[in-house]
């Protein structure tokens, strides 16, 4: 397709070469381009399209019990993932709960208070630093310092000293997704409109109340995506948990106790899988993570396309 | 009337089926300056591009009639072909961002894989510069970035650009509307230059413009040629009652 | 409520954001300071350029993890970035088509899934085929992870491209795909730098999918039909080991990582400012 013509060595005159007829290429290279979307396309349809299928097996062998069945035990081919289910379930809601107060106040912070100036990029770099740490770094530094400091809570509160637990995984996913959920916080309160901040502290509102009465219910919906964001990024969030949560395969009933997820159990298992099944069991939890974080992310970028910061429009 | 180097036959444009161009007929004599004006929204930004047929990249157009360059109907033509023998300026200067002068005035032939020898480039940029009245200006700089220069400078660059391709006609879209009074001034002095070597046709919001510097005018008014002579004639004795009252500022 | 005490809560509210901020920036102090302290004591230039040994034997190093890291790394960018490029391309210069809504969900999908989901897709995919781990596979998972990041900030800053460039580009008689391949793309380099430079920095720092595909390796591996050694992993295997002298080595190979992913970030922010063309 590359023609390249030279101009012709004419003492003074230099004019362009006339074109070939027809040769004018916008069809022809849209289709060249297009071929680059369709295979990213393909590509993704073939991965929901393999996990699908190798998982099927599993749903069809094992039918409700997979979901149900509390005894993950390979070496005697039982797998019921429930304990992964609940593992998952328990980590990211504890750990969405205490990051709420750290990223509300971060997303407050900068969406509010400090929109610009040096504290207000010192804010942001701490969180791009907090959201840029690979997450072995997170789950080795959480094995050495916070497990050690969650055994002296556990010492106070009476429970049993396992140190990795719920608890530390949770802690520590909170610091992990706290940035999703305070950026994008952020982001939906700069987008309140001024004027109707405005015509709050025209009326003797103070910036607290002005806040409480109009920034945030404006940025509900926004507010709401950040946090969903923030728990499916806990939901599928692997190393950092694996290292801190003890990676019991029994169902955990109380905080204190180590448990795992269903990623931290894939990232344990999954190499040493001999048996067909309990792989396909693995690829069926892997499935299933996917569906579900996806399924998490998707509606949160559809709330924040179409319903944050058009409120009241 | 000197031969004419463009001739429009009947042309009719549409955008999504909405007629915007009502069989416009006109002769650019060679070697002369047409200027086109009337009120907004009178089709003349659509008339002059459908003269390189720059209206077909945005949106769906549909063009009926022809356009004869030389003989040669354009909509019969390669675009790219008919868009390399009649080059365009635009409203805002358009300097590549990312080229420096030297290859901004090159960038017809750098694009479009044509080499030049170091020595072909070398003169083809001087003698365009100096054309445009650029070359004593930015003689020491022709390796910076375009967009350092001002507005006028600038469009002086986009000029020479284009003629760089020695189009047979050049056509501008108003050309000076985004530019001071100075810079205005120096540009259309350089049009009346120009006409020497090319034939160039303009569009002008500004009756005053077209008075000063064009040989001959087109007035368009809700998407037809109303009137078309030269120009003395047409600001002194206009025919038609709209060229009129337009000239009179009666709308504008 | 009295004015004052509405004043009050209004600065007691200020303060209490500032501490909760203080506390989010106590974590990132006592993380940094571990990794860098307890790091710093044992990164050296030996430590950067050796082979790891066995228990018992002094010394040992990061080597094969660092030059296993890069290997796969850079073969991923090979496979995403053509391939992100230029979907970024289509997908800001046809953004109504059919093709460009389905795409566009596709890469949504691809970014959301989690990483340790594409291990398992590349293990069946290439690991299984190919009968074992290699750092070939290890490469695949990191593309598909690399991917996303690269065609959105493609789009993005095509789609920021005004308008006249084009313009311009058609006026003078340039032929569209010569538009694509010579206006757009150089116009957009530094958007596009700044996208692959941040899904490296991302993928350098990811572990889950090439614990089963590169799978890891003490020796130094240059053949990518292997499994190779990466970063995360070591840092993974000293992490799990019983072995103090393991756990200080995981600190430095967590340092080492760690300043790797920082200078990328901070080089991709220093280009993105620096490189950016202005209109």
């Amino acid at each position: 397709m590359q023609t390249v013509e030279t101009a012709r060595a004419d003492d003074d005159a230099l004019t362009p070469p006339a074109l070939k007829e027809g040769h004018s290429d916008w069809p022809s290279f849209k289709k060249f381009l297009g071929l680059f979307p369709l295979s990213t396309s393909m590509l993704v349809v073939g991965m929901a399209l393999t996990l699908l299928v190798q998982s099927y097996v599993v749903f069809r062998e094992l039918g409700h019990l997979f979901l149900v069945g509390t005894e993950w035990d390979p070496v005697y081919g039982s797998y019921g993932a429930l304990p992964f289910l609940a593992g998952t379930l328990l980590t990211s809601v504890l750990a969405l709960l205490l990051s709420l107060p750290l990223s509300m106040a971060m997303a407050i912070l900068l969406g509010e208070y400090l929109r610009s100036g040096l504290f207000s990029s010192f804010l942001q770099g701490v969180l791009e630093l907090l959201a840029g740490i690979p997450s072995i770094v997170y789950g080795f530094w959480g094995l050495m310092v916070l497990v050690p400091f969650v055994r002296v809570l556990q010492e106070t509160v009476g429970a049993p000293t396992f140190g990795v637990s719920v608890m530390a995984a949770s802690l520590l996913l909170a610091v992990m997704v706290t940035p999703y959920a305070a950026s994008v916080g952020a982001e939906v309160l700069r987008l309140v409109p001024q004027d109707l901040k405005e015509a709050a502290y025209a009326l003797g509102a103070t910036r607290l109340e002005v806040l409480l009465g109009v920034s945030l219910p404006y940025a509900r919906s926004g507010l709401f995506a950040g946090m969903m964001l923030s728990f499916g990024r806990a939901l599928g969030e692997t190393m950092a948990v694996t290292m801190v949560i003890g990676n019991a395969n029994r169902l955990p009933t109380s905080v204190w106790e180590p448990a795992s997820t269903m990623a931290s159990v894939i990232a344990n298992e999954f190499a040493e899988a001999v048996e067909e099944m309990h792989l396909l069991s693995l690829v069926a939890l892997g499935f299933l993570l996917m569906v579900v974080t996806v399924a998490i992310s998707l509606a949160s970028k559809w709330i924040i396309q179409h319903l944050a910061g058009g409120e009241g429009r | 009337m000197e031969s004419a180097v463009l001739k429009v036959e009947n042309l009719v444009v549409s955008y999504d089926g909405r007629r915007v161009l009502h069989g416009v007929s006109m002769e650019i004599p060679e070697g002369s300056v047409v200027a086109i004006m009337g009120p907004s929204g009178c089709g003349k930004t659509t008339l002059i591009r459908a003269m390189n047929r720059m209206h077909e990249v945005s949106g769906n157009a549909s063009t009926e009639g022809r356009i004869l360059l030389r003989g040669q109907d354009i909509y019969a033509m390669d675009p790219i072909e008919v868009r390399r023998r009649i080059g365009m300026v635009f409203q805002r200067p358009n300097p590549f961002p990312h080229l420096s002068i030297y290859d901004n005035v090159l960038a017809g032939y750098r694009l479009n894989g044509i080499r030049l020898s170091r020595a072909q480039a070398d003169s083809l940029v001087e003698e365009m510069l100096r054309k445009v009245y650029l070359w004593d200006e930015v003689k020491d700089k022709l390796k910076q970035r375009g967009t350092f220069l001002s507005g006028g400078q600038q469009q002086r660059l986009c000029i020479a650009r284009a003629l760089a391709m020695r189009p047979e006609v050049l056509l501008l879209d108003e050309p000076t509307s985004s530019l001071d009074p100075k810079a205005t001034a120096k540009i259309e002095e350089l049009v009346v230059e120009l006409k020497r070597s090319v034939t160039i046709v303009m569009v002008t919001h500004n009756t005053g413009q077209a008075a000063r510097i064009s040989d001959y005018t087109a007035f368009m008014y809700l998407g037809e040629l109303v009137e078309f002579g030269p120009t003395d004639r047409l600001f002194t004795v206009p025919r038609d009652r709209r060229t009129e009252e337009y000239l009179m500022g009666k709308f504008g | 409520m009295s004015l004052s005490f509405r004043k009050f809560l209004d600065r007691a509210f200020l303060l209490l954001l500032v501490l909760l901020f203080g506390v989010a920036a106590m974590f990132l102090l006592l993380l940094l300071g571990y990794v860098f302290v307890k790091g710093g004591g044992v990164v050296n230039l030996g430590f950067l350029t050796s082979m790891p040994k066995p228990v018992g034997e002094e010394g040992g190093g990061v080597l094969n993890g660092i030059v296993g890291s890069l290997l796969i790394s850079f073969v991923g960018l090979l496979l995403a970035v053509p391939v992100g490029v230029l979907t970024g391309v289509f997908l800001a210069e046809f953004p109504g088509s059919r093709l460009s809504k389905l795409a566009a969900l596709a890469i949504d999908v691809l970014q959301a899934t989690p990483s340790i989901v594409i291990g398992i897709l590349v293990y069946l995919w290439v690991v299984v085929p190919m009968r074992g781990f290699s750092g070939l596979s290890g490469a695949v998972a990191l593309s598909l992870i690399m991917l996303p990041v690269v065609a959105r900030s493609t789009e993005e800053t095509v789609k920021m491209l005004p308008p006249s460039l084009k313009e311009a580009a058609y006026a003078l008689g340039v032929p569209y795909h010569r538009i694509v391949l010579r206006v757009l793309l150089p116009s957009s380099f530094s958007g596009i730098a700044t996208g692959v430079l941040l899904s490296l920095s991302r993928a350098l720092g990811e572990t889950a999918p090439i614990l089963f595909t590169a799978f890891g390796s003490p020796y130094l591996v240059l053949n990518l039909l292997k499994p190779m050694a990466a970063l995360p992993l070591i840092v993974f295997n000293y992490a799990k080991s019983p072995y103090e002298v393991w756990h200080q080595k995981a600190w430095g190979a967590s340092l080492v990582l760690l300043v790797i992913v920082l200078v990328l970030n901070t080089t991709s922010k220093w280009v993105s400012n620096r490189w950016k063309v202005r209109f």
